[in-house]
């Protein structure tokens, strides 16, 4: 049986600038060779973490075939997302959910909340009276902790930030989807509720079963939420692995350059203090166009032969690094992550 | 780690601090009888989630509070006795920059997009210069590329646009804008939340390095816990326009007082704990229909009958340590932890 989604090979490559004024067309490569499967079977809580622009939001958008790729393929229970017919397309819309982040942008201002919620139900044919999806939608709001009699009937604004996430989720979960990806959907949110929201989340994956593609620039929220994680660096996987692993004990550079970067909540444990090698690069264009390691250019350990790519060794069973520091392990075949996750699972 | 010692000498005190958002439905009070000392040469973390006004508090002081919001009342009075709360328009010109600057929160929305960024910072030299101290071209050119020099930038950065700076090198522009005359008061509005974490890094450090060498006071204004245990000697707690806790940063992590600061604490996520989460229960207050007696006994766990009630006020429980709760009013000798 074909995994549930699978990115073989994927890559988006934005073409940019300069042709107006005559200047060079410059490009800009948002996810260079990127693959993973997700299997539904075994459903599994998997961290894209990454800076601003290291293209994980890019890789959602395909993943949810709302973006085409420019090279490789999205396949769906085996068949690429931009051939499915229609049924197809209803399973896909179905069995693969999106959260966004932005809890104020995704709902239209003039419809009030049951509107969001009925609207799945009537278009996958869900329910087959009125009364019933009404049961489902209450069932729906109870599961993300909220109070139907204090949602249903309200408009957007009359509700707060993390009240909208969680009918987001709601939504999401009245299709019964296999996976859900979820992008940065607590940045916009306190810190207060940010932890009942990402509770939310874990019961959802835990009790039902359903996969998660979390995607986040803060990775200590992927450490409490999440199994596995992928780390990227413009575009490209750094290092991939439990989260347990890859967190504690980070093995590429830039992995580790991410990790103490961030500020701890323990007083006076030097983060403003200690001097950091500050690597000066030159032109930040250099590195979404290098051909090579992206991270060459700041990277401490830079060697000559990082002018080209590194494969993905795999250091240990659960991790693999894309860094020539650990050339002696094993090259990765066919660059599946998967493998390296279902490793974790045994 | 009290940088201050024994000597503190107090830069800026606020006192009863009132900023008010009229609406048609009432009036908010943002900033709610805010009582607040800012030393001199100390860093501190002013904390708080959205709408807590920990924004409007440093707006006001810097008198940029926009109708329907306007100060209600209080004093924020500096060393020499200025009530920023009280200038008039000309006068509070004078001040910003000079003696009380601030680095805003969007850098990229802070810079003019179509001058370069050394003419933007000549600008602001010749606008805030005393009438006839103006200096010439060169000497401006002289005092940006020097500027730079401290934010970390290099001098042909001066030729730029803003557009062709990554957003670490803006903030490090706004910086180099904010300590052009050697302010004492520095307001920092969440300088860094745009930014990603490395480059968070490099500026909170800039940023520290300049403080100490100017030996002014930064008002760091933000909501990632982190930052605030790294960066500040003193945090402030605010929950609904109200200050709920003061203390020395050690204090304020290892040993919080105030039932809010004892869950935000705790909800902060860290790499010790995995798959437990813990919040805050409740939803956020309205300010426009604030529950009675304390702001925070709606979600408080620890809550008493008088709580719905009595509003508490600030007062001294430990060395240093000020915090708004009935429980601490109750029993003063309770033991501190």
């Amino acid at each position: 049986m074909p995994p549930l989604l699978e990115a073989r090979n994927i890559r988006k490559v934005y073409h940019g600038g300069g042709q107006l004024f005559g200047g060079e067309v410059s490009e800009t490569v948002a996810c260079n060779d990127f693959s993973l499967s997700i299997d539904a079977d075994n459903p599994t809580f998997t961290t894209i973490a990454g800076e601003s622009g290291s293209g994980k939001t890019t890789i959602a958008r395909m993943l949810l075939g709302v973006l085409d790729p420019s090279g490789g393929e999205v396949l769906y229970q085996g068949q690429d997302v931009r051939d499915l017919k229609k049924d197809g397309q209803q399973r896909f819309r179905q069995d693969v959910q999106a959260i966004f982040q932005d809890p104020f942008e995704v709902y239209n201002p003039f419809y009030k909340i049951d509107h969001i919620l009925t609207t799945p139900i009537y278009k996958f044919g869900l329910a087959a009276s009125k009364t019933e999806a009404y049961e489902k939608i209450q069932e729906a709001l109870r599961t993300v902790g909220l109070r139907p009699e204090e949602t249903l009937g309200r408009y957007p604004h009359q509700l707060s930030g993390g009240q909208r996430q969680r009918i987001t989720i709601a939504r999401a979960l009245l299709l019964k989807p296999k996976l859900i990806i979820a992008d940065e959907p607590v940045s916009m949110v306190d810190a207060s509720l940010r932890a009942t929201i990402l509770a939310g989340l874990h019961t959802l994956y835990k009790d039902f079963g359903i996969s998660f593609i979390y995607i986040t620039h803060d990775l200590t929220t992927a450490y409490q939420v999440s199994e596995n994680i992928i780390i990227l660096f413009h575009g490209a996987v750094a290092e991939a692995g439990s989260t347990e692993k890859v967190i504690k004990d980070p093995q590429h550079p830039y992995t580790r350059e991410l990790i103490q970067s961030i500020p701890v909540p323990v007083p006076g444990s030097g983060w403003i203090e200690e001097d950091i090698e500050e690597k000066e690069v030159e032109d930040p264009d250099a590195e979404v166009h290098t051909s090579g390691c992206p991270y060459a250019l700041r990277c401490p350990a830079a060697m000559d032969k990082c002018q080209v790519p590194p494969p993905f060794f795999r250091t240990e069973g659960e991790r693999a690094v894309s860094c020539f520091l650990y050339e002696e392990s094993p090259v990765l075949q066919g660059n599946d992550l998967h493998e390296v996750f279902r490793e974790r699972d045994r | 780690m009290s940088a201050n010692g024994g000597n503190k000498e107090t830069l800026l005190d606020i006192r009863g601090m009132e900023v008010h958002f009229e609406t048609r439905r009432g009036i908010a009070r943002a900033v709610n009888e805010v009582d607040l000392t800012l030393y001199k040469g100390e860093r501190f973390g002013l904390v708080g989630e959205s709408g807590s006004g920990k924004t409007t508090l440093i707006l006001a002081l810097l008198r940029m509070i926009k109708t329907p919001g306007f100060i209600a009342a209080g004093s924020a009075t500096l060393d020499d006795g200025t009530d920023l709360l009280k200038l008039n328009r000309e006068e509070i010109r004078r001040v910003r920059l000079k003696r009380v600057a601030m680095v805003p929160q969007g850098a990229m929305n802070s810079l003019n997009p179509v001058m370069r960024i050394g003419d933007q910072l000549m600008l602001t030299i010749r606008e805030h210069a005393e009438d006839g101290e103006i200096p010439d071209k060169h000497t401006q050119l002289k005092q940006v590329e020097e500027l730079f020099y401290r934010v970390g930038l290099k001098p042909a950065v001066a030729r730029l646009y803003p557009h062709e700076l990554s957003g670490g090198m803006k903030q490090r522009a706004c910086i180099a804008q904010a300590i052009s005359l050697n302010p004492q008061l520095i307001l920092a509005d969440e300088p860094t939340s745009a930014l990603d974490v490395v480059v968070q890094r490099q500026i909170m450090q800039t940023l520290r390095k300049l403080q100490n060498e100017l030996d002014a006071t930064v008002l760091l204004v933000g909501h990632d816990m982190g930052l605030m245990a790294q960066f500040a000697e003193r945090v402030g707690i605010m929950y609904g326009g109200k200050l709920v806790e003061v203390g020395p940063v050690e204090n304020i992590f290892h040993n919080p007082q105030h039932p809010y600061t004892q869950l935000l604490i705790s909800s902060i996520p860290n790499f010790e704990i995995k798959g437990e989460f813990r919040g805050i229960p409740g939803v956020g207050l309205s300010l426009l229909d604030p529950p009675t007696g304390c702001l925070f006994h709606p979600r408080c766990p620890k809550a008493i009958d008088r709580c719905k009630s009595v509003e508490p006020q600030l007062k001294e429980v430990a060395a240093d340590q000020l915090v708004s709760c009935l429980l601490h009013e109750e029993d003063q000798h309770a033991p501190a932890s």
